[in-house]
């Protein structure tokens, strides 16, 4: 919402700083995003008087002027008058002008010179209305009326010097998206009472002012004014409908002073009638429609829901097709508004117009709101009825408006307006308990203090028992508990009044949560190992048939969620090589999703968990100089490490196994053969300098890892054997490994694989594997022959059931 | 005897020659001094035997004072020139050191962990809840009315009729009221999803951080004293904050928390729009009306709840202005942080 420093000036009867306004509403009442100083770029010109005219010596179209620019020194020399060249036709002595001194900046940035136009120097430039951006004529110099000294700056001597406020109004205060409902909490703020402006031209004081102050004629659903027939048939989507005829009006530009207004608050002035009923929509809050009564059939006004299919031309020359979920501003025959929305083309106010029908309606906001989403259709006025007008402010509106459109474009009114309200409401009153507020706001706030601020923002107040009746005026809709009095009472005193010390809590019953500690288990790992983590969005293109599409998405390759991360981390390293980046080690841990019956959401949601995935390419360690430039790039024995890692971490009740089927990889599988994890090599799009890409993934298990018990660290030494076997094809390091340790039983402590060789001694097809074996008894000292006895039962074995005979040297 | 005095006097002299000779000046200066027989303050020492008693006293004193602060000073410089022998071998110590890679956590993981750690110092701890969620517990349970202008503000993902992708970590507060009795202190960090292209200031997923604190007697005064206290731990101890009202369908009052302008402390600048100030986080008093959707007793237990986001945050404390640089994961980026964000 964009707000006039200079409106809220009228309406408070005060100059205003700007700055200080905003930092009030911010404070007390809502955030101003921004203020925005208006025709700043016409701080150097000056109004000036003309008092001579001549002929330009060498020259027939200009002129040679003696101009009074003050006493000021703008623009070189000392006071007093100026000679001025100037070509504009309507230049007149004794008038006055806009004037640019020598070194003036104008709008556009162009700095003006000094110089000598045909033979004669000029002191500056009398400005066309072009010139200052202030409108499109350039016929001639801009005429001024005002009584303002010569060497006035012309922003100030025209009163369009001007701040725009932008505040953020949040969706629960409809009031304060005009100028009186942000003038009436500045005033509660700085002290002052907002008072409605004359009209120029207006009555004097509007309660004796003919008809237009009669007080309307109330019906509930049909009645006649001065001859069109109104029918009010949806008083569901329009519990309110107020209407009024003016007669003999004259469509045509409106005066300076209501243009101004409207320009200042950023809306294009359009003809004095539509700009009267916009000036009201700004003043306040109540959107009108003014129609064309000659175009109306009838003539009639019937407010009914719209017929399915039924179709209207909107102002904006789109044909709209309405559905019964709307309600419709229909003549005897055909929709002329899509109600609370948008006018048609058809009945527009146009230059021709002599009778104007002024509609002053309430329109219920849900119905608003999804008609104008059915329809993608926002105006000014949709935003404020969806957001709830003030259903008992609308006489005055319309009285309001009544005599503005009379007083700029003339006209009359022959008969009162009507007001079709079949269920009239009245103020709703809402009980405060005093003691409430203080017990609620932590310092105590007196009665007579909690009666001023909330009399001061429009609350009428009453002591009634021990409490006081609050009665809620129509144009705060947001107010309906006693909570919502308490937050008027904080937000008016102002927050920064409350202290802020901390005071003794109690702990709280929540235990913290397993699956974050779990996150920052699996996390706090892989770093050490040397990852860096990355962020993906979990949103990409369908990864597989379980893959949960979005219904609504905002592209086509962001249509489903993700079920694996890989993937996204696979992208991540092609925008890595993109950027020349070679060795590359991430990982992530986040949620996914797959197509099920979600626990989360209370069934009929996707089914979520948190997974785990890395991705390693390139360079094993970074290079060090002592070793030669080249280290040896990650390969899957450096992917099994990470992968048993982040298994061991993220789920420790899983096996690490070979993938079968032939793949070179491996799978985590669980005690009951549920597959938790896998990693293998990765496709990707690489350049031709990037080395093999490696990923795993794993289900994070959110469950307490093992508390552990305490081991002795063992006092006899130990007996250790290099042992190198030829293993026959097909015999896996695995199965020899169980095998020793099945035979030798606990004295074998560790069992280390240091080497494998295929090549000349060994026969084709075989390998031989040389593990390093330490022994150990935990009682006594093992001698050399003990470890011969146990040796000797481990290879008999190994030859026995696996083929597996000592390598001979 | 005073010749013998001016002469150790004289050698007294030399000691300023010893940290700048090099080896081989520091051996001859050695056998000139204390050399068995030439030495010539061994031979100062050799004549003190033949004086008379008053002057062996004094010239033997002040002679063996003089052997020792010669002894002392030949065996330092002699230490020195051993330590600086190593270099002469030809080991060049500027070369760098053998490394291994060094992993880090993303910054916005960094951030999210410091902020609940900040809050588990204040008593809460951490609960979370699932991302795709009904429009009860991500709208309705928290008070929002149906087909109001409050939720544009909350533009969904929908994946089936009722259920969306949580707009924010809200949603939480409500699981949390229904399970766990008050007292409740939790900070709720979270994935949060809002239909908002792709763009500098905008991202259609990320962080966000929830708190909620419910219990009997809790007021706006302990609300003011937690989120402040959040904020100069956070930032610093001498951050000014300030609280202004705003609008939450599950919050009444309602407010926003400002902070001082990290970048230009307060006097204004682009980031802060020339305010001084940052917007850090919603809050405010937990409606009623949220309470009694979850069973408990609004006259009884009052509370306070807040959000806040990680990026965002992180982006101003740390002066990044595009919050796409936070999911590209150029591991240049992530080096940067990797050592940590403080």
């Amino acid at each position: 919402m964009i707000v006039s420093r200079r409106w809220l000036e009228a309406l408070l009867d005060r100059p205003l700083d700007a700055r200080d306004v905003a930092d009030r509403l911010t404070l007390h009442v809502a955030a101003v995003d921004a203020v925005v100083p208006l025709h700043q770029d016409l701080g150097d010109v000056l109004i000036a008087r003309v008092l001579e005219v001549k002929k330009h010596p060498d020259a027939d179209r200009l002129s040679l002027c003696l101009v009074d620019r003050g006493g000021g020194s703008a623009g070189g020399g000392r006071g007093g008058p100026v000679e001025v060249v100037c070509g504009a036709p309507n230049v007149q002595a004794g008038k006055i002008y806009p004037y640019a001194p020598v070194g003036a900046v104008l709008p556009g940035g162009v700095k003006l010179e000094r110089k000598k136009i045909r033979g004669v120097e000029s002191n500056g430039m009398l400005c066309s209305a072009k010139e200052l951006g202030l409108g499109a004529d350039h016929t001639g110099i801009l005429e001024l009326d005002t009584t303002a000294a010569p060497g006035t700056r012309f922003i100030d001597a025209m009163g369009i010097g001007d701040h725009q406020i932008v505040i953020d109004v949040p969706a629960n205060r409809p009031d304060l998206l005009c100028h009186k409902g942000v003038a009436r909490e500045l005033g509660a703020s700085i002290g002052a009472v907002v008072k409605l402006p004359a009209i120029p031209g207006g009555p004097a004081d509007s309660r004796t002012a003919g008809l237009s102050a009669r007080p309307p004629v109330r019906q509930s659903a049909t009645g006649v004014v001065d001859g069109v027939e109104v029918r009010l048939e949806d008083p569901e989507g329009a519990p309110r409908y107020m209407i009024a005829v003016i007669r003999g009006a004259r469509v045509g530009p409106s005066p300076t002073w209501l243009a101004a207004r409207l320009t200042a608050v950023g809306q294009r002035p359009i003809n004095n009638v539509v700009d009267a009923t916009n000036y009201i929509l700004f003043e306040l809050n109540q959107p009108l429609h003014a129609f064309d009564l000659g175009r109306l059939r009838g003539p009639a006004v019937v407010v009914r829901r719209a017929r399915p299919g039924e179709k209207i031309v909107t102002l904006d020359g789109v044909t709209r097709t309405l559905t019964a979920d709307m309600t419709a501003i229909c003549d005897a025959e055909h929709p002329t508004i899509v109600a609370g929305v948008m006018g048609s083309a058809e009945s527009e106010v146009s230059a021709d117009t002599r009778d104007l029908v002024l509609e002053c309606a309430y329109f219920q906001p849900t119905r608003i709101r999804r008609t104008r989403r059915a329809l993608e259709l926002s105006s000014e006025s949709s935003y404020r009825f969806e957001r709830g007008i003030d259903m008992l402010g609308m006489p005055d509106a319309l009285r309001r408006a009544i005599e503005l459109i009379i007083a700029v474009a003339g006209g009359e009114v022959r008969a009162p307006a009507l007001d079709l309200w079949p269920q009239p409401q009245q103020e709703r009153t809402i009980f405060l308990r005093p003691e409430r507020v203080s017990r609620l706001l932590g310092v105590t706030i007196e009665r007579p203090e909690v009666e001023r601020l909330l009399t001061a923002v429009g609350f009428f107040v009453a002591p009634k028992d021990a409490r006081l009746a609050v009665q809620v005026p129509g144009w705060r809709p947001d107010v309906t508990r006693e909570v919502d009095l308490i937050e008027e009472v904080a937000r008016s005193k102002g927050y920064d009044a409350f202290p802020d010390e901390l005071r003794p809590y109690r702990p709280g019953t929540v235990p913290d949560a397993p699956d974050e500690r779990a996150r920052a288990r699996i996390r706090e790992q892989l770093v050490r190992a040397g990852l860096l983590e990355a962020r993906t969005l979990p949103l990409g293109p369908p990864d597989g048939p379980d893959a949960v599409p979005i219904l609504n998405p905002l592209s086509a390759e962001e249509a489903h969620l993700r079920h694996r991360l890989v993937p996204g981390l696979v992208r991540r390293i092609e925008y890595n090589w993109a950027n020349r980046n070679r060795d590359i080690r991430l990982f992530e841990v986040g949620t996914v999703f797959r197509k099920g019956t979600g626990t989360g959401a209370g069934g009929g949601g996707p089914e979520e968990w948190t997974s785990v995935a890395g991705v390693l390419t390139g360079a094993r360690r970074p290079p060090h100089w002592s070793e030669g430039a080249k280290v040896p790039d990650m390969d899957i024995w450096d992917l099994k490490y990470h992968f048993a890692l982040a298994v061991a971490v993220a789920a420790p009740s899983c096996d690490v196994r070979p993938a079968t089927g032939g793949a070179v990889g491996w799978v985590a599988v669980e005690r009951g053969g549920q597959l938790v994890g896998w990693a293998g090599p990765l496709e990707a799009d690489a350049p031709v300098w990037a080395a093999p890409l490696f990923g795993f993934e794993v289900r994070l298990a959110a469950a307490q890892p093992d508390l552990g018990v305490y081991r002795p660290l063992p006092l006899q030494p130990p007996v250790e054997r290099d042992l190198a076997l030829v293993l026959p094809p097909g015999v896996t390091a695995a199965q020899v490994s169980d095998v020793l340790r099945r035979t030798v039983g606990p004295l074998l402590e560790r069992l280390e694989v240091f080497d494998e060789y295929r090549g000349p001694g060994i026969p084709a097809g075989h390998r031989s594997v040389a593990w390093h074996c330490t022994f150990r008894d935990p009682e006594r000292t093992l001698r050399e022959r003990d470890v011969d006895a146990l040796l000797a039962r481990g290879l008999e074995a190994l030859e026995g059931e696996l083929g597996v005979r000592r390598r001979e040297s | 005897m005073r010749d013998l005095l001016a002469a150790l006097a004289e050698l007294r002299e030399r000691l300023k020659e010893i940290p700048q000779a090099d080896e081989r000046r520091l051996s001859g200066l050695k056998t000139e001094i204390l050399g068995r027989r030439v030495g010539a303050l061994t031979q100062i020492l050799g004549r003190i035997p033949k004086l008379d008693p008053a002057s062996k006293k004094e010239v033997g004193a002040s002679a063996n004072a003089l052997k020792r602060a010669f002894e002392a000073a030949f065996a330092a410089r002699e230490g020195e020139l051993k330590r600086a022998a190593g270099t002469v071998t030809g080991v060049d110590l500027t070369m760098p050191g053998r490394a291994g890679w060094r992993g880090g956590l993303h910054l916005v993981t960094q951030v999210v962990d410091e902020i609940c750690e900040i809050f588990r110092e204040l008593g809460f701890t951490r609960a979370v809840g699932p991302e795709a969620e009904t429009e009860r517990y991500n709208f309705f349970a928290l008070n929002f009315p149906k087909d109001h202008p409050a939720l544009d503000a909350q533009d969904s993902f929908y994946l089936s009729g009722d259920i969306l992708l949580r707009t924010h970590t809200s949603p939480v507060q409500i699981r949390t009221l229904e399970r766990y009795p008050p007292p409740i202190r939790v900070v709720i960090p979270g994935q949060v999803y809002r239909r908002d292209p792709f763009d500098a200031s905008h991202a259609p997923v990320f962080q966000q951080i929830e708190g909620l604190a419910v219990d009997e007697g809790i007021t706006f005064v302990d609300f003011k004293a937690t989120l402040a206290t959040f904020a100069r731990k956070f930032f610093a101890p001498d951050t000014r904050v300030r609280f202004r009202p705003s609008y939450f369908p599950f919050t009444e009052p309602s407010a926003e928390m400002d902070v001082q302008c990290q970048i230009c402390k307060g006097v204004g600048c682009p980031t802060c729009k020339q305010t001084g100030w940052m917007e850090i986080l919603g809050s405010g008093l937990v409606h009623p009306a949220v309470l009694e959707n979850c069973g408990v007793d609004s006259e009884r237990y009052t509370g306070f709840a807040w959000g806040m986001g990680p990026e965002r945050i992180a982006m101003s404390r740390h002066g990044i202005p595009d919050i796409r640089v936070l999911f590209e994961s150029d591991v240049r980026f992530l080096a940067q942080f990797a050592g940590g964000a403080r």
